[in-house]
């Protein structure tokens, strides 16, 4: 899919803790159709990136936009009515739901408004889709936890996202796990979608992203392509005694 | 809709019809108890519809009860105003004053929320007390109608039906299934796109509306009222109590819960009133460390064990 026009915006995005700056005056574009990467050092403010661009916080300056309109004042949920979705870095499944209610819960009230048999319908093809078809019918907390992360990913697809933020979902799965969920969002990526992905696993960066920003100590230090990004030298000073 | 929701819809109609013939066979004991059955029945179960799922457990209903009976009574002593005006008033300012409190503490989480809404409860009882006898006289206020024990009674199983209506369509509705996503997670809640604020105001508002109704049709039953005894905090701790112990997963739970414990509670303060409050707390701990699921949760587990 050919890369389109620019859909969000990050302009000088900043977040103070207190003394702390976890994001300090990041700015980066992201295209229709492109899967961009944000990587860096443990610690790096790529969460706390993630969290600003999704309304889970505010920044203390600087802006973000989607389309134009401004999403640094909007409160999480209308973030999420306009078309962006997100993943947890640790995964949050709803445990008193069953499998497809909690996909169900992703479609209802955000972007794509889905309720009904049509949400049921668009639920279990997306659960389908996932290879969580057999576990349809069983109790979530008999899920593993690759079935969990699947299941939160169905969960974000389910709102028909503009943007889908995925932050560390490869972490923590084994080898094999590890190919099949890069297989996945490779077939996302296929479909066209617009995704911002936090990774770790530098194989994941290398064969699904079309760029990548580098962060460290809340700084962009790099943007680019991502093999050209991964022998910047300041990059791999960067990565130095944390890798 | 499902066969199953036939069948529900068909043994509901069934138990109305038999709790509405109750004021003909029952004796004048037994239909003082049942009146105020039908009232925990009607306060337990719109509890339930807010705090079940939200697990926000709420200890205002005291104030909104209080809030319906005090306005009646003012309204009809005071101001020579109608019982139907004054109970239609009622619920509403109680709607709003839920509102004012929503905004205020639905932003607490856990146990904060708790205690606020009992302070917030007292606070409310002090400060009418307060203009009651400071700006009103302090005199009683007297309610008094040409009603039965019996349209008293009538009336609050018409609200009940109400509240079961509305908790049969909120089960079914997005707003419904907004509150079960905020009681597991209110981070993935807000984002999937759920105004968490406004979802947990609305229901909140609608449980002091209904507290306040009832409060405003019981209030004939006392005749004489004083604002120290209709704003009662025993009434908040009942109304937790009795459908914790039904069980608020279904909207049937508080009812289950409701009808035995007042039978308890009735003999208890006819026999050992001395008692009451520390029945009060024994009950409580016996169902939150035996039964925390309530008897809606005893009956799963004993279908499921059946099955296997
Ligand atoms: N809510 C918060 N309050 C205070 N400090 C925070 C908060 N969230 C993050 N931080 C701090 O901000 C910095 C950046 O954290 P962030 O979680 O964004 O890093 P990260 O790049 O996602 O790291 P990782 O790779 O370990 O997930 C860290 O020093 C962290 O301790
Ligand atoms: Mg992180």
């Amino acid at each position: 899919m050919t890369i389109g026009r620019t859909l969000l915006q990050v302009n000088g995005a900043t977040k103070r803790f207190g003394g702390l700056i976890a994001v300090n005056g990041m700015s980066f574009d992201v295209k229709e159709h492109e899967v961009m990467g944000i990587i860096g050092p443990n610690g790096s403010g790529k969460t706390t990136m993630m969290n600003l661009i999704s309304g889970e916080l505010r920044v203390t300056s600087g802006r973000i936009s989607m389309q134009g309109s401004s999403l640094s004042d909007l409160p999480p949920h209308q973030i999420a009515r306009l078309g962006i979705a997100r993943t947890f870095q640790l995964v949050r499944i709803l445990p008193s739901l069953s499998v497809i209610e909690n996909v169900i819960a992703g479609g209802a009230f955000g972007h794509a408004k889905k309720w009904g048999s049509g949400a049921r319908f668009f639920a279990e093809s997306l659960l389908e889709k996932l290879g969580l078809a057999e576990q349809m019918y069983q109790p979530v907390d008999a899920l593993t936890y690759i079935d969990q992360k699947r299941l939160e990913l169905a969960r974000a697809l389910a709102s028909e996202p503009q943007v889908l933020l995925l932050d560390e979902w490869l972490a923590g799965l084994n080898p094999t796990e590890l190919q099949v969920g890069i297989d996945l969002i490779s077939s996302l990526r296929d479909e066209g979608r617009t995704i911002i992905l936090v990774e770790h696993v530098m194989d994941a960066i290398r064969s699904l992203c079309d760029r990548c920003v580098v962060m460290n100590s809340g700084k962009k230090i790099a943007e680019g392509q991502p093999s050209e990004v991964l022998s910047d030298p300041e990059v791999v000073r960067a990565y130095l005694g944390d890798e | 809709m499902r066969t199953n929701d036939w069948q529900s819809i068909v043994i509901a109609v069934v138990l109305f019809a038999l709790a509405a013939i109750v004021p003909f066979i029952a004796n004048g004991y037994q239909l003082s108890v049942a009146v105020t059955a039908v009232m925990y029945v009607g306060l337990a179960t719109s509890w339930a519809l807010f705090s079940g799922p939200t697990h926000y457990i709420s200890l205002a209903s005291g104030a909104f009860f209080g809030v319906g009976g005090y306005l009646v009574a003012t309204g009809m002593s005071d101001y020579n105003l109608s019982f139907w005006l004054m109970a239609a008033i009622a619920p509403l300012v109680a709607a709003v004053l839920a509102i004012l409190i929503g905004l205020a503490t639905l932003r607490l989480s856990g146990v904060y929320f708790v205690i606020f809404t009992l302070g917030l409860a007292e606070m409310v009882r002090n400060l009418v007390s307060w203009i009651q006898n400071n700006f009103l006289g302090s005199r009683g206020l007297y309610v008094l109608t040409d009603f039965t024990e019996a349209h008293i009674y009538w009336m609050l199983l018409g609200v009940c039906a109400i509240i079961f209506i509305f908790g049969w369509w909120l089960g079914r509705s997005r707003l419904g299934f907004a509150l079960r996503i905020i009681g597991n997670d209110e981070a993935v809640a807000k984002h999937v796109g759920i105004n968490t604020a406004w979802s947990k105001v609305i229901l909140f508002m609608t449980t002091g509306f209904f507290a306040a109704l009832i409060g405003a049709i019981i209030a004939p039953r006392y005749s004489y009222i004083e604002p120290n005894q209709v704003f009662s905090p025993e009434l908040s701790f009942l109304v937790v109590i009795m459908a914790l112990l039904g069980g608020t997963q279904r909207l049937w739970g508080p009812l289950v819960g409701v009808i035995p414990f007042t039978l308890v509670w009735e003999f208890i303060n006819s026999n050992f009133s001395n008692f009451s409050t520390l029945f009060l707390g024994l009950a409580f701990l016996l169902i939150v460390y035996v039964i925390p699921r309530g008897f809606v949760g005893l009956l799963q587990t004993w279908g499921e064990k059946i099955r296997t």
